[in-house]
């Protein structure tokens, strides 16, 4: 991932990616977003679509797994893990 | 992982490739309103799995009448001559009948010579390759010199208009291809894996023997996610197939590049089945492949018409350049049974590559 973007700036980005997608929810919570039901199959598409975009990347397809996308937390790790040079850049 | 099953043909070759859509066209914005989820997702969607137009046929149009008009028309434009095709094979999930086979109420239509073999085969997604594969197996007989293989479904008869997994994106269609012995020592490469663990993955669980239709089968529920489908209506598992596809699909490709002593440059065009855009942009992703050279415009202009898939994507990308050169193309079909193929091989010079409405 080209860019030095320390990791509370990606979280806030990331949760105003899923605010936007389902805008009923709030996303800041510490819960499961897919057990929750906040996010469907369709969400998840236009998520891994909106952060490749947004953070020029391509999220492999074998990654996208429900359980890749069930907190703020597993979003950040799959982005660290599909782009991210090193963990560094976000830290 | 290896694959096993790695076939390989000697001096075929495909001559003519004719697809055949139904000239009714749906717009994904008009049947948005039987979805269950807001405009804006929608649109969302729409540009990021290709949704936008689907051909639909008819409700009284038959997998039959799509395939008898594309060989009449063949015939009338002399790319084809009755007498020479000693082999029909057709490829299909939406049969006329349960028995007899469609391709036999095919040739009685045409008046096709008796001296001939006629062959249904239920395959859907790697249609296209299953068939192709059957064709080979049959030119290695020597009396056998040209096989006309069809390619037909119209499964959108089958789809819930309120299901969003599936409505969006299934087409109808049919794709006639030649495939005749060649003088050239080319080899063909190919290979297949199959997988009836998930047989229900895609399926239409009502209407064979195990469950015939019956006023309970055809009563509409919602499932999880919102949409309306009955026991009759086709399901999809969407995140399995997903999932199968991205596993399964590249060690395919890479393991048929490998056998086949070649690399992706070489390929002039990956030709693979068209299930939605994101799922191909995501596999182009993986291996490694520029979008323009593995096509994904097909649900967005036509749907998904199962086997009919890659000759649609023939004939609206590429058609000009096959009619005057040779081109080295990878096929991959996968979906439904689960079934994986992959075919490597020379294609070009063909004596008809086009579009034709019914």
């Amino acid at each position: 991932m080209n860019n030095t973007k320390k990791l509370n700036e990606v979280r806030k980005e990331v949760v105003a990616i899923l605010q936007e997608i389902r805008p009923e929810f709030d996303f800041s919570e510490k819960i499961d977003f897919i057990e929750e039901g906040m996010l469907d199959s369709f969400d998840v598409v236009t998520l891994v679509t909106t952060l490749d975009e947004k953070f020029q990347i391509s999220i492999d397809g074998m990654d996208i797994l429900p359980e890749n996308f069930a907190t703020i937390d597993s979003i950040i790790e799959l982005l660290l893990k599909n782009g991210a040079k090193s963990e560094s850049d976000f830290s | 992982m290896e694959l096993k099953v790695n076939l390989t043909f000697h001096n075929k070759k495909i001559t003519g490739i004719l697809t055949i859509l139904p000239s009714n066209i749906v717009k994904f914005e008009d049947e948005m309103d039987n979805y269950n989820f807001s405009k804006a997702k929608s649109l969302k969607l729409k540009l990021a799995m290709g949704y936008n137009t689907h051909r639909i046929a008819k409700d009284n149009t038959t997998v039959s009448d799509l395939c008898v008009y594309g060989l009449n028309y063949l015939f009338e434009k002399d790319y084809l001559k009755k007498e020479d095709i000693d082999a029909l094979i057709l490829i299909t999930q939406s049969p006329d009948y349960f028995m007899p086979p469609t391709s036999n109420v095919i040739q009685g239509k045409l008046g096709l010579k008796h001296d001939m073999i006629c062959l249904d085969i239920n395959q859907g997604c790697a249609g296209f390759e299953i068939g192709l594969y059957q064709a080979f197996m049959l030119l290695e007989q020597s009396e056998v010199n040209k096989v006309v293989l069809l390619n037909a479904d119209i499964l959108s008869k089958k789809v819930s208009k309120r299901d969003r997994n599936s409505n969006p994106l299934i087409g109808d269609g049919a794709s006639i291809t030649i495939v005749e012995k060649s003088d050239k020592p080319n080899v063909i490469n190919c290979n297949i894996k199959m997988n009836g663990t998930g047989y229900d993955v895609l399926m239409v669980p009502a209407g064979g023997f195990k469950l015939p239709s019956s006023p309970e089968t055809a009563e509409m529920k919602e499932d999880k996610a919102g949409n309306f489908r009955s026991l009759d209506n086709l399901v999809m598992k969407g995140d399995e197939v997903f999932n199968f596809v991205q596993r399964e699909v590249p060690p395919m490709i890479e393991n048929l590049l490998k056998s086949s002593k070649r690399d992706i440059e070489e390929v002039n065009y990956f030709m693979f089945h068209q299930p939605n855009k994101f799922m191909l942009r995501k596999l182009a992703d993986k291996m490694k492949i520029p979008y323009d050279k593995m096509p994904n415009n097909v649900v967005e202009n036509y749907g998904n018409a199962s086997g009919v898939s890659i000759p649609t994507a023939i004939c609206h990308n590429i058609s000009e350049e096959l009619k005057s050169d040779d081109m080295f193309l990878c096929f991959a079909g996968f979906g439904v049974g689960l079934t994986w193929a992959s075919i490597l091989m020379n294609v070009g010079h063909l004596d008809f590559c086009e579009f034709l409405e019914y």
